[in-house]
C-alpha cells in the first residue's frame, strides 16, 4: 500500500518536471499502453521507459497491471486510493492549520493568566 | 508485535484523524492543550483565526478574510498561493454560534452541492477535544468534491494536474512528440 505522505504529494510534482513523463501522460490520456508501446514512441530503451512509468508510478499518476508477458500502464489512481490520498491530503491541510492552532492557543492561554494578573493588582 | 500494536495505536498527543464516517459525511478530530473557551475564541476571534487558518507550511496566505461570527453572519476567506493565479475564495454563513461549544456554518462556493460544517469543542480536564464534521447534501457531492480536489484547499497545481489527467490531448508543454 502506498503511503500517502507530504513526500507523495511532493513526487507528484517531481513527476510532473520532466517532458517525456509529461509526454506519457498524455499519451495515456488517449488511450492505456504498454511500457513497449510507450518506449516504441518516444524512441526510448525499454529501462528508461520503464524508469519513467515507475516515476510516474510512485506518485500515483499512473497504475500498471501486468497480465502474461505485457505490463499495461493507465492513468490515475484505483478509485478508493484515489479517496485515501484525498483524505490524506485533507488530513495534512488540517494538521498544518491545528499546529499553528496549537501555538495561538498557547498565545492566548498566556495572555489570559497576564490578565488574569492585572485583574487582581 | 503486541507492544508495536500498542504504540500505533496510542495517538500522539494533538494528532489530526480525518475519517470518511459515511457516504455523507466527514469528521476532522484533534485535541488541544487548552480550556475550551479558549479554543473557541481562536476560532471565532477573527485576528485570532487569521493566524492559522492559512498554514505557512502549505504555501498559503490570506488575501483577505472577513467574518461575522454570530447566527446568520457570513464569511468570506480569500488565500492565494504562489502556484496559482485565481485567488482560492471560500465563502458562507454562520448557522448557529453557541459560546465555548458549537459552531455551524455553510460553505457556499461550490453551490448547491457544499457541505454543513458543524464544530464542537468539548473540554476534558484541562484539554479540549475537537470535532469538525463536514455533512454534505448527498453521497454524489461528497464523491464530487473528492474527485475534483475541491474541498482540500490546496494549491491549484492539484486542480492543473487534474486537468491534466481527465483532458486527453491536453496541452502540457512541449513532448518530445508530436
Amino acid at each position: 500500500m502506498v503511503q500517502y505522505t507530504q513526500t507523495h504529494f511532493d513526487a507528484s510534482f517531481a513527476a510532473l518536471s520532466d517532458a517525456t513523463r509529461r509526454g506519457v501522460l498524455e499519451q495515456l490520456g488517449r488511450a492505456d499502453a504498454s511500457i513497449t508501446d510507450l518506449a516504441e514512441k518516444f524512441h526510448m530503451t525499454l529501462t528508461g521507459m520503464k524508469k519513467h512509468v515507475a516515476v510516474l508510478e510512485q506518485a500515483g499518476l499512473v497504475t500498471t497491471e501486468k497480465i502474461g508477458r505485457v505490463r499495461t500502464c493507465r492513468l490515475g489512481l484505483r478509485r478508493l486510493e484515489q479517496e485515501a490520498a484525498w483524505i490524506e491530503r485533507y488530513r495534512q491541510l488540517w494538521d498544518a492549520r491545528f499546529d499553528e492552532l496549537d501555538r495561538v492557543v498557547e498565545e492566548l492561554k498566556r495572555q489570559e493568566k497576564v490578565d488574569g494578573r492585572k485583574k487582581r493588582n | 508485535m503486541d507492544a508495536r500494536r500498542e504504540t500505533e495505536s496510542t495517538p500522539m498527543k494533538s494528532r489530526t484523524t480525518v475519517e470518511r464516517k459515511s457516504e455523507r459525511e466527514l469528521v476532522v478530530t484533534r485535541t488541544f492543550n487548552a480550556p475550551a473557551r479558549i479554543v473557541f475564541d481562536a476560532w471565532t476571534k477573527p485576528d485570532a483565526l487569521k493566524r492559522w487558518w492559512a498554514p505557512k507550511s502549505f504555501g498559503i496566505s490570506f488575501i483577505s478574510c472577513e467574518v461575522d461570527v454570530r447566527a446568520g453572519g457570513s464569511y468570506r476567506l480569500v488565500f492565494g498561493h504562489p502556484a496559482s493565479e485565481q485567488p482560492m475564495e471560500f465563502f458562507g454563513r454562520y448557522i448557529e454560534v453557541t459560546p465555548h461549544s458549537r459552531l455551524v456554518w455553510t460553505n457556499d462556493e461550490g453551490g448547491e452541492g457544499g457541505a454543513v460544517t458543524t464544530v464542537t469543542f468539548e473540554q476534558r480536564g484541562a484539554e479540549t477535544l475537537v470535532v469538525m464534521h463536514d455533512l454534505y447534501p448527498s453521497k454524489e457531492a461528497l464523491d464530487g468534491a473528492i474527485a475534483s480536489g475541491s474541498t482540500s484547499g490546496f494549491s491549484e497545481a492539484f486542480e492543473q494536474l487534474d486537468e491534466l489527467l481527465v483532458t486527453p490531448g491536453a496541452s502540457v508543454g512541449r513532448t518530445h512528440v508530436s
